[in-house]
Order: C-alpha cells, then structure tokens, then sequence
C-alpha cells in the first residue's frame, strides 16, 4: 500500500550532571552561589526529613506514610524553578518540592498523624494539599492555570505525578485539555519505575512517558530526574514559556523510589536488592555534593552544620507535633459547607456527645 | 414579563449572572456555538467569548476536574454534562475532591462550582439518556443536590447554586423543558438551597414529589381533589441534599398522612430517607403507613416500555386513595 510519512517526532534526553558528579559544562545552568547551595539544602532536608518520619510510623507515633527518598532531585530542584506567582500541585511524593515552596516539617507529621491541620499553608497560598486518588490532581492543575491565564496573570502551574498516574484516564485527559486551552502548565512526571508492585514493564508498553507529550501537541522531554541541574532548567524553561502564553510542558524525571511504596509495603517482595543497589550510585544529593565539592563550595565543616541545623530544624517539628493536642474535635462539622446546613447542626450536637 | 419555559429561565439565569459576575463562566460539550445540545446555553458564546463559554474536549472528569482547578482559582464554573447518564464519570472527582477541598483544607480551599445535567425520562432517547440518579449525589457529603420543576425555581435555584460556596450538582428533569410555560419574574433574587417548597397548602394529606414527577402528581391531585373533595398539601423537595427536614415534619404532623412520588428507583432513594425523616420528627402524628411511588430497582428500560417504570397517574392515583381510605 503507498504511503507517506506525514508526521517525524524526536524525545530528547537532557543529563547535566552525571552519576559520578561530572558536569557538562555546555549545558551548565548559570545559578548562582546561593541558589545551588539552597538546593542542596533542600534535598537534604527532604531526605533527613524522610528518614525521621519512617522511624516515627516504625515507633507509631504517625500512621502510614510515603517517602520519597531517592526522588529529592525530581520534585525539589523543579519546585527551585518557579516564581512567586507559580502554583504547586502534587501528589504526595514531592517532600523536597514541598519544603522547597517552605512548608514547614511539622505539616506532613500533622498529616501522618491522621490531621487536616497538615493540608494547608496560611503563608503558601499557592500550594495545593497532598493529592493521594492517583492524577486526579493534574486537572485541577489545568483549571488552576486556565483562571489565571483568563485573568491576564503571568503565572504557572507545576504538576506532578509518578508513572502509575500517567496511566490514568485523567492524567491523559488533562494533557489533552492543557494543550487544547495552552494552558500555562508544566507536567512533571516522576518516572520511579514502581507504582508500588508493579513494574514500568507492566504499566506502559511506550518506550518513554514522555513521548505522549507528542500525542497531545506538547513540547516534552525526558531527564535525569536525579540530576538536579537537569531538573531545574527543564522546569524553568518550561515555566517561562508557559507563563509567557506559550503553553504546557511534559517532563518525564526518571528517578528511582529508593525505599518502599508506604510504610505498608515491602519491596524485598516484588524487586531486587540489585537493582536498588544499581540506582544507589545515582543518589540525586551524592552527585550534587560532588559537583558543590569541585566548585569549592562545600565541605565536611559545613556538611557537618548543615546536618546540626537539620537535625534542630526536625526536632522542633516533632516537638510540635508531639504537642498538638488541643485540636477541636467537632471541626469536621466546620468544614462540610461554606454555608449552616441544618441536619449537620442536628447531627454535631450528637456527635458532641459522643466524641472524645 | 413574557411566559418562559424551562429552557429559557435556565438561560436567562445564566446570561444575567455572567454578566453580573465575571468570574462566572459556562463550559462542557457543545455548549458554544451549538449553545448545549437542550439550548440551555443558547447565545452566551456570543455574548461572552470562547473564554468564558468553553467548548470543551469530550472528557467529562476532566471538565468537572478542570473546573475544580478553576474554582480553587478564584472563578465560579457552571459545567454542562450533556446528560446526567454520562454524569458517573465525574463522580471521582466529585466525590474525591470537589466534595472535600473545603474540609481537607478547613476552609482555605474551596470549590463553588456548579455541575449541571439533564435527567429523567419522557423524552424517547436512546439508553443512558433517561435515568434518574440523584442518590449518587444526595450521598456525596460536601456536595449539595438540586431538582427544580418550574421555570421560575430553575431561575432562582440555578442563581442560588451559582452564588453558594460549595459544588452543586443541578439536576434539570429534561422532560419538563419546554413542557411549559410560566409567568416569570427575572428579578435577579436567588433562592435557599436546602428548603422545600409548599405548592399548595392542604390538610388532609402531603404528596412530596421533585422534578419532572411534580407535574404528573399536580394532575393527579387536581383529580383526587375533585372526586374526594380532599385538601392535600404538595411539597416541591427541590434540594435533595441536604433534605428540608422540618418542611416535610411540619406538613406530616399537621396531615397525619403522606405520599411520595419519585421517578428514581425504589431502593435507597430520597423517598426512603423522607420516610426515615418522618419516622424521626412526626411519626407520632401518622394515621396511614407513608407510601411511596417510585421507579422499581431495574435497570432503566429503553423508551418502548419506560412508561412502566415512571410512575404513571394510575399508580400515583392508588397510592394517595390507599393512603387517604386507610
């Protein structure tokens, strides 16, 4: 049968720092100083961050929780790229692009701990809570940015999800709308390779998740999500097109989930102890203390303050936490409507009661 | 003020609420330049742009999704899902977000956005076009359920669904439509959510319908009051969620004897949580058993026999002469 190629598409692979720290110089985002030093601190506040909240669930002072050790590169240099007026929508595997918008520590263990108090940030309004049904974040994200654009803002949203999420009717959906509307998005994509059991061979059978940035009319790529600089300029590239009215972006980071899926999971169960092993050397925060290392920026002295000043930074939210307990029982009655409905006035009194 | 049917108070409604307010907007599947598969959103394209009359891909949980996003940013969406058969596709999003913003966050989140969608049968369409589902909703805490049944209460209910801070799920019975016509008043004056509505006062009996159902049961009543010389007292439910508890306790404890008619079917439906209401608050005034009329727990038949399942006047008719001899 006669036929023509109509169409050719290409995704490209943008690495900046490799697994031993080697940078290339070419493709060298020029930060400054105390930008890269900020980064550094945040993925190692997220890790040290992480590690605390595993021993808690194991102690059970909190519930069962995610972390996101190994991925600190994928949301927290990403959440380094945006402005001011840029939204953050996530799942709940980004706790270094979390602290990079300043949450503070003590808002996951007050979610960990089984309290909304944990979901919002007075001084962070654009930070949307934890999202944990899998996608159905990324069209509020396409919503968010669709308000903004109809007001004139030049403002952006930035969206993440793993690879399990990428399988989801609304993940494609809302890629779809994005790029119908151009709307001021980027997605970001944290490829862990593990949606819980499952294995990306099980979950796609596309040779990348970002070639279907190609299929919705997007501009994408893939990166090392380990890599923080590769990270970073990915994502600030596409915020800037998006806020300058040039629409979405699709950014796959792979990445790797170091530990388990939640505290509820064992990987020793489904993977091998030679394939952790493997992504082990590609520790996104071991490859960006060699790379602060050879441009004479850090040192053991100051790794040994930092993690001092982290340690103090992580007692003081457990402090916190430990001490939350004045909370108000009837709160969720608070909280149904926005307006006095009458069964529910009926139904606290009960509940008041009762509660304890 | 010239008549107006259904139709056209839904749309006047929403012209004069964009125009009032230009963080509302309307969007889903044809609503532009088709103006909505019903005309519901006849010419608000061409009045408010493409921006703010959003034909919309053909994804229903990624508009409620979107519009979601689009609440929490500050804009009050009104999203068309062209029939409510097409509706559980939004039931993840509302239910896992729409709902909960406002409680996830206490507060700080919140979502006034506005689903509206046909239902109901009478209109001999293909399958998926006819049911009437609104105990999916009624049972989404965080989310209010509106049916009107007259051009007037889609007015004001459809300004007062806009003007809420919450989502809320506004059922239109599409057989009433362009059923009727009614003197109008386009006053701009929105109506409560949450009550119910005393069509006509009586004594002697309350008949409790919604929807597209009221009209039948205004028929039979016309009827019964001829033949029996009755005072009945009818009740518009208009928000099935949450449910006018003390309108209906009233109207019991002052007739001792009730009647409901709901197109949906049997089980688990808002006749069920009204008969629970009476057994609440007025059970102690009751003469009769309450009857309900209602769908049966079969899945909806295609037009050729869904007069069956739709109470008929005939079924209505027995439950309220049972009610009234027993």
């Amino acid at each position: 049968m006669p036929s023509k190629v109509i169409a050719r598409f290409d995704v490209s692979y943008l690495q900046i720092l490799d697994e031993n720290g080697k940078v290339d110089k070419g493709l060298e985002p020029k930060l400054p100083r105390e930008k890269l030093l900020e980064m550094y601190r945040v993925m190692m506040r997220a890790r040290r961050l992480d590690e605390r909240l595993l021993k808690m669930q194991r102690q059970g002072r909190v519930g069962t929780l995610p972390v996101s050790v190994g991925q600190e590169a994928s949301s927290g240099a990403a959440a380094m790229a945006m402005a001011e007026e840029d939204w953050f929508v996530g799942s709940y595997r980004e706790v270094a692009g979390r602290i990079a918008m300043g949450e503070e520590m003590h808002k996951p263990m007050l979610i960990y701990g089984g309290f909304e108090e944990g979901n919002y940030n007075e001084d962070i309004p654009r930070l949307l809570p934890l999202a944990v049904i899998l996608g159905s974040q990324i069209p509020h994200a396409v919503g968010i940015a669709y308000a903004s654009k109809l007001r004139g803002e030049k403002s952006a949203v930035l969206a993440f999800n793993g690879d399990g999420a990428a399988s989801e009717g609304d993940w494609h959906e809302a890629l779809n709308f994005a790029s119908v509307w151009k709307s001021p998005s980027v997605f970001v994509v944290q490829n862990n390779h593990w949606a819980i059991s499952t294995p990306l061979s099980k979950q796609m059978n596309s040779e990348t998740i970002a070639q279907r940035g190609i299929a919705y009319g997007m501009p994408c790529l893939q990166v090392d999500g380990n890599d923080a600089l590769a990270v970073y300029k990915a994502t600030k590239e596409a915020l800037d097109r998006a806020r300058k009215g040039e629409g979405p972006t699709l950014i796959e980071a792979l990445t790797y989930r170091m530990l388990m899926h939640t505290t509820a999971d064992d990987p020793k169960k489904y993977r091998s102890d030679e394939e952790a092993e493997e992504w082990k050397k590609r520790d996104p925060i071991t490859r960006f203390k060699i790379y602060l290392q050879g441009k004479k920026l850090w040192n053991d002295k100051k790794e040994a303050e930092l993690e001092e000043e982290i340690k103090q930074e992580i007692d003081a939210a457990v402090k916190y936490y430990e001490n939350f307990k004045e909370f108000k029982l009837d709160q969720p009655f608070d909280h149904q409507f926005g307006t006095e409905v009458a069964s529910l006035v009926e139904q606290r009194a009960e509940y008041n009661k009762y509660a304890r | 003020m010239p008549k107006l049917t259904m139709v056209q108070a839904i749309n006047l409604a929403l012209h004069q609420e964009m125009e009032k307010d230009e963080s509302v907007l309307v969007m889903g599947q044809d609503i532009g330049k088709n103006g909505g598969v019903f005309r519901l959103t006849d010419g608000l394209q061409d009045k408010f742009g493409e921006d703010r009359a959003i034909d919309t891909p053909l994804a229903e949980s990624a508009i409620i999704g979107s519009a979601i996003g689009m609440a929490i940013n500050g804009l009050k969406p009104v999203a068309e899902i062209q029939f409510s058969g097409f509706s559980y596709l939004t039931l993840g999003q509302l239910e896992g977000n729409a709902a909960r913003f406002r409680n996830r966050t206490l507060g700080k989140f919140t979502v006034p956005l506005v689903l509206r969608m046909p239902f109901g049968g009478g209109v001999r369409a293909l399958e998926h076009h006819s049911e009437s589902k609104e105990t999916y909703y009624a049972h989404t805490a965080g989310v209010k359920t509106i049916i009107p049944s007259t051009p007037q209460t889609a007015y004001r209910l459809l300004l007062g669904a806009i003007r809420d801070p919450d989502p809320v799920v506004f059922m239109e019975p599409k057989h009433s439509y362009r059923a009727f016509k009614e003197e109008f008043e386009a006053d701009g004056e929105a109506m409560e959510l949450g009550k119910a509505r005393i069509v006509q006062e009586g004594t002697d009996i309350t008949v409790i319908s919604w929807g597209a159902m009221l009209h039948r049961t205004e028929k039979v009543i016309e009827d019964v009051v001829d033949k029996h010389g009755v005072s009945v007292e009818l009740i518009d439910l208009q928000s099935i969620a949450p449910m006018d508890a003390q309108t209906i306790a009233d109207s019991v404890k002052k007739t001792g004897r009730a009647v409901i008619v709901q197109e949906a079917q049997k089980t688990l439906g808002p006749a069920s949580e009204i008969i629970s209401l009476i057994n609440d608050n007025a059970l102690m005034y009751l003469e009769a058993p309450v009857k309900r009329v209602t769908g049966y727990d079969i899945v909806m038949p295609y037009f050729a026999r869904e007069n069956n399942q739709i109470p008929s006047i005939e079924r209505i008719t027995d439950a309220i002469e049972e009610t009234l001899a027993f």
